[in-house]
């Protein structure tokens, strides 16, 4: 905000005068516009009481003499996992305390964490099922629910086939949630079930794996007290991640560590930092590898590294050459001076780490940019080491949990993917017919001039990414590679105002025969479209009145205890898969090896039996040894890990000493083996047995005669002193390591090859049920995925080494020719015409009618669509309104002022929304910036009464995807959330 | 007896407003009410900075000093309190307050002010400890429970420091030298006529 008092005006102290401004007018953004007074509009109601009381006393007393039971859980907004204590009594949560003993949040949360309690005892929630009915929403029981939505996807499953339609699950679910909806997909016999990963960290998923062996956080939140140097590109974690911050700012003070934040906006991150660069949204391959000229040019490297455990450096040092100092500047507008200084600290100043979120994935280029990060922390050795690191921070609560268990269009749980082995392998955990499974699938005819594919390939083939359904729901079916369109969207816990294009969602919407929304709140989801009838919403507790596993953004699974019975009618999210499973007719197949208990509406699965099948059939990534048994003791003893390490000492309780906090995967073996986890990936200054690695040799081991393996270098303790590939029977057998299988472990594998010999040597660690293979070679100091290098070039990729390619709105279409999007065509199912949408923005002027960049990110009090905690009067006082942030240059060239209300429209199809206007230096000449949470306002609608009487979230305001535009990317279907174009005007 | 204090280390503060739900959370502040807040300067620009401001509890309260109702008292641990049975709502003590910190319900469509609230260090008021009657009136009594206010304990980066005025002066100073820089300790002469010297 700009109301600045100026020097020498102001007579009192300069304490006084600043907080005399809290007062008489806002100062600064929290105080933006509206003050919280108790007069605001359509707020009004929230809270008004008789004079001398001030407060309400029926859920926030903790009342002397009676009981209080304390319960842990976690909060349910961001990755970074803090634990939330809760005081109960009678059966209702009446306080919070810190949780001093956690090593992750050591008693602190952000604005969210500290008023969760809300979310359970606030009066907004969805509190019994409901439907349209005739355009208005009526209420009906569970039974009944379940009756008409098992009908009516019966009739639209027999009409249009098991892939028209789409189980869009959420990054909320616990593990044990997230397990049952894809295996719930996978019985149902669709691969269109996907969540919120595909448009946080879906890109850097497959970046990441593909470069080193899996896509996650490589260090962990606390390890960054170890860093020297830390880079922050496209993340602005003082709002996204708030706890993480304790651990960044004391690193930084102890080691006096350099914080360099690369943005096109002046975050909150980057007040805390020590350089700031701000960068042309969507240039970050032009960054990375202008910083690396720098590297190569100057010999920074770290040449003992990439020989030993880099593969492809060569090819990326060819594209980095093209990026001179002045290349980088007209492409970036980043001067020479500051990026050369960046990278010259980022590579002598170790242990370097490098942090990245939504402002580097989400973009046509997301996988191509994670790659470019990856490089640029290869080619300076900061991969495996303490301080160092890919320390990618994920978003929602159990995003990192639901993209390991796979909620996924692309793969079964824990990446596994879907070839006829994955099948097969989830088909043996399952005790399930492989045929049965096979048949549920549909058969997809020839159209379009595409081959048809049967079950068996339909089954083998990705669905439809979450950011296209509802181009797969209106287009013309020839377009659409399955049987049919998307004819019914089943919602669990997930927003529909997260994804760009909104107008055309709500087409999409209304398309659609059948909308199930299973939320604790109804999202943009229940109101944004014009139905009137088969819409339903079905009320889901909060993860904090259920029990189950979380895995945090460090890979740290914590559990979870239920803290009181789901309020209202809300029920969970595995009664309900259990119920809709009967309904359909495969409960009993589902549910066969899960035991149920009695739960708030009878049986319901028990979330630790779902946890033990997740354990016996987890190994691929180190999920097997993680017990329900094994996390419950580290909640309890949590005090005993160390804050930095994370690792019990040996003289902790003996079901914990030795583990790291939370046993990040992976956990090798069963889990009587007792491994402690994996604090730090691919670490090979660890025995594998304390949680040291390699990287992973997932790509093979050679490739046009160049050794994929990794050479000279191995985890400490390894007996094997080189590269290896990844072991199976045929390779114990060759070590003669096969001796030490015991005769039950022996049995297994040569069940599982059927009796076969050659089968049964291909039976590798990720498929041995008996974690024997796995069991052995830690046993010789050597991990189960193998010994190789890390691909800095990943051929089987698009653009196997990254290149610049202008975003598909450019602001820049000078530049467009030089570095065009990749050409049109199709990826999962779906068409896919970025060039042509830019060859048409290019052609038509598009930059200059809309010369302003949008962007959008991310505020503090509110997470992702926003419905949880605009709903949460706590929250919801702190930011009243949606607004966009405008450049005082280019706000004064359209008159427009400070709080003003303005039109900001996008390029495609007229789509506009109304806004305040926030004018502020913190977003740079021809940028502008909105916050996405917001929604419940549609093009100056406003749409409070689409919401069920008393459930509409406190707080409605636009919503910034209203006026975002086209743009994939080709390897995941990540949309480009963070530059489009727009014209901004007063309204 | 400890002198209890807040200290709010600038070059810590994210501005995420941690402290502000707490203290809503833990004493079911309504809409409209503020015990806490947190401002931030230079918003936007190079050199931004944000502290979490609420009732000081200074030594000599000014708020006492002109109060005509003589509502205010300070405990022994140097905590001021007032009581919402003498309060008038006259709003004197807003004028006096240095910091901002006393609050008004609005009580009727002519605006005028209710009952003055303000942050009770999270000891409550002149009502028996930990009772009902105190916590509709003050919120909860975490002092009397042996544990300090919420909103400190649970910031987000340890930036927002409450206790007893030595031993977080203390803290304050090690993290300066560790560090090498520190913006002092905002607010302290104004409310406890010393500074905090490194």
């Amino acid at each position: 905000m700009l109301i600045k008092r100026k020097a020498g005006q102001v007579s009192r102290t300069r304490l006084q005068g600043a907080v005399a401004a809290l007062a008489t007018g806002a100062l600064d953004r929290r105080s933006f516009l509206r003050r919280s007074g108790v007069a605001v509009g359509g707020l009004a109601a929230v809270g008004a009481l008789g004079v001398g009381s001030v407060r309400r006393a029926e859920a926030g007393f903790t009342a002397p003499g009676v009981e209080t039971v304390i319960k842990k859980n976690m909060c349910t907004h961001c990755s970074v996992g803090c634990t939330v204590t809760a005081e109960v009594q009678n059966g209702v949560w009446v306080g919070q305390e810190p949780t001093w003993a956690s090593p992750i949040n050591r008693g602190a949360h952000c604005a969210k964490g500290a008023a969760i309690r809300e979310l359970v005892h606030g009066d907004r929630r969805l509190k019994y099922p409901m439907k349209k009915q005739g355009g208005e929403w009526v209420r009906i029981s569970w039974d009944q629910a379940f009756e008409e939505i098992g009908d009516k996807l019966g009739a639209i499953r027999e009409k249009s086939g098991a892939d028209s339609v789409y189980w869009l699950g959420s990054a909320k679910f616990s593990n044990e949630g997230s397990y049952l909806f894809r295996k719930f997909a996978a019985y149902w016999g669709t691969n269109n079930v996907d969540h919120q990963a595909r448009i946080c960290h879906s890109t850097t998923v497959a970046g990441v794996a593909n470069t080193w062996g899996y896509g996650a956080m490589t260090n962990s939140y606390n390890d960054i007290r170890n860093s020297k140097t830390i880079i922050f590109m496209g993340s602005n974690a003082a709002e996204a991640h708030p706890v993480s911050l304790q651990h960044i700012l004391t690193g930084k003070e102890k080691n006096r560590a350099n914080v360099i934040v690369l943005d096109p906006r002046l975050t909150r991150t980057a007040a805390h930092a020590t350089d700031f660069i701000r960068i042309r949204s969507g240039t970050d391959i032009a960054v990375i590898w202008g910083m690396m000229w720098h590297i190569f040019e100057n010999g920074w490297e770290d040449k003992e590294y990439i020989a030993q455990r880099v593969y492809g450096m060569d090819e990326v040092r060819k594209e980095v050459a093209k990026w001179t100092p002045a290349e980088v500047e007209r492409v970036t507008g980043v001067p020479e001076a500051q990026l050369r200084r960046a990278a010259e600290t980022f590579a002598k100043e170790r242990p370097s780490t490098f942090i990245w979120c939504m402002g580097g994935t989400q973009h046509t280029v997301g996988t191509a940019n994670v790659r470019a990060y990856c490089n640029l922390l290869l080619a300076t050795g900061n991969v495996g080491v303490s301080g160092g690191g890919a320390n990618i921070f994920r978003g929602h609560c159990n995003v990192q949990g639901a993209t390991d268990l796979g909620v996924d269009i692309a793969t079964l749980p824990l990446y596994y993917g879907l070839t006829e082995g994955a099948w097969k392998h989830w088909s043996r955990v399952w005790d399930e017919d492989y045929s049965w499974l096979l048949g549920r699938f549909d058969a997809v005819e020839a159209k379009g001039g595409r081959d048809a594919r049967d079950a068996l390939k339909n089954m083998g083939t990705a669905g439809i990414p979450s950011t296209r359904w509802f181009d797969a729901a209106t287009m013309d079916a020839e377009q659409v590679d399955q049987r049919d369109n998307i004819r019914a969207m089943m919602v669990f816990g997930h927003g529909g105002n997260t994804v760009p294009r909104m107008p055309d969602a709500k087409t999409g919407m209304n398309a659609l025969e059948l909308l199930v929304v299973a939320d604790p709140h109804p999202t943009t989801f229940a109101a944004l479209h014009d139905r009137t009838d088969n819409t339903y919403l079905l009320p889901i507790c909060t993860q904090l009145e259920c029990s189950g596993s979380r895995t945090a953004s460090n890979r740290s699974i914590q559990w979870g205890e239920k803290i009181v019975e789901p309020v209202f009618e809300s029920a969970n999210d595995y009664w309900v898969m259990y119920r809709l499973a009967q309904k359909l007719g495969f409960a009993d197949r589902m549910f066969r090896n899960i035991a149920l208990v009695e739960g708030k509406y009878g049986p319901e699965p028990e979330a630790e039996s779902i946890l033990r099948e997740i354990n016996k059939g987890g190994f691929s990534t180190g999920y097997c040894g993680q017990s329900p048994e094994r996390l419950k003791a580290h909640m309890a003893h949590q005090d005993k890990f160390d804050l930095v390490t994370l690792r019990a000492p040996a003289d902790a309780p003996a079901e914990i000493a030795g583990d790291y906090y939370g046993l990040p995967w992976p956990c090798w073996g069963k889990p009587e083996i007792r491994h402690p986890g994996t604090h730090i990936l691919y670490n090979t200054h660890q025995h594998v047995k304390d949680g040291g690695g390699t990287f992973r040799a997932r790509f093979g081991v050679e490739r046009e005669g160049v050794n994929l393996l990794a050479e000279g270098s191995w985890s400490l303790g390894s007996e094997i002193e080189d590269g290896y590939p990844q072991f199976t029977m045929a390779v114990l057998q060759q070590l003669g390591w096969d001796a030490d299988l015991t005769a039950d472990e022996r049995a297994q594998i040569e069940a599982i090859g059927g009796g076969d010999p050659e089968a049964i040597g291909k039976v590798s660690w990720s498929i041995d049920l008996s974690g024997g293979i796995q069991r052995v070679a830690l046993e010789h100091g050597c991990i189960p995925f193998g010994n190789g290098k890390a691909r800095a070039m990943a051929w089987n990729l698009p653009d196997p080494v990254p290149v610049h390619r202008e975003p598909i709105y450019s602001p820049r279409p000078d530049l467009v020719a030089d570095y065009p999007t990749r050409e049109d065509g199709r990826q999962f199912r779906m068409p896919n015409i970025g060039f042509t949408m830019q060859k048409a923005a290019v052609d038509g002027k598009f930059a200059e009618k809309f010369p302003i960049i949008l962007t959008s990110g991310r505020l503090v009090e509110y997470e992702g669509g926003g419905e949880e905690t605009r709903s949460n009067r706590w929250l919801a006082e702190l930011q009243q309104d949606m607004f966009v942030e405008i450049n005082p240059e280019d706000a004064a060239a359209r008159g427009i002022v400070e709080g003003a209300d303005v039109w900001v429209t996008g390029p495609e199809g007229g789509a506009k929304v109304r806004v305040k206007a926030m004018v502020t230096p913190r977003v740079g000449k021809g940028v502008a910036f909105m916050p996405f949470h917001f929604a419940g306002w549609f093009q100056g609608e406003d749409q409070r009464g689409a919401y069920p009487q008393g459930t509409d979230p406190i707080v409605l305001g636009e919503s910034v995807n209203t006026v975002t535009t086209y743009g994939y990317d080709p390897v995941t279907g990540m949309h480009e959330g963070k530059v489009t174009l727009c014209q901004i005007a007063a309204a | 007896m400890a002198r209890m204090k807040f200290l709010c280390d600038a070059d810590r503060c994210i501005e995420c407003n941690a402290c502000v739900t707490a203290c809503k959370n833990e004493h079911e502040v309504p809409w409209g009410i503020n015990r806490r807040r947190v401002v931030t300067i230079r918003d936007g620009l190079p050199g931004e900075r944000s502290i979490s401001m609420a009732c000081m509890h200074c030594t000599d309260a000014p708020c006492a000093a002109v109060c005509p109702v003589d509502c205010f008292y300070t405990t022994a641990d140097a905590v001021v309190l007032h009581s919402k049975d003498l309060c008038i709502g006259c709003g004197y003590c807003f004028y006096a307050c240095p910091f901002g910190a006393p609050q008004y319900p609005k009580t009727n469509n002519f605006g005028s002010r209710g009952k003055m609230d303000k942050c009770t260090y999270c000891s409550g008021g002149p009502e028996a400890d930990s009772t009902e009657a105190e916590f509709i009136k003050y919120g909860t009594n975490r002092l009397a429970e042996g544990k300090l206010p919420l909103c400190a304990e649970m910031c987000s980066t340890k930036s927002l420091l409450a206790g007893d005025g030595d031993i977080i002066a203390e803290i304050y100073r090690e993290r300066v030298v560790t560090r090498g820089y520190g913006s002092g300790a905002w607010g302290w002469r104004t409310a406890y006529k010393e500074t905090l010297n490194v």
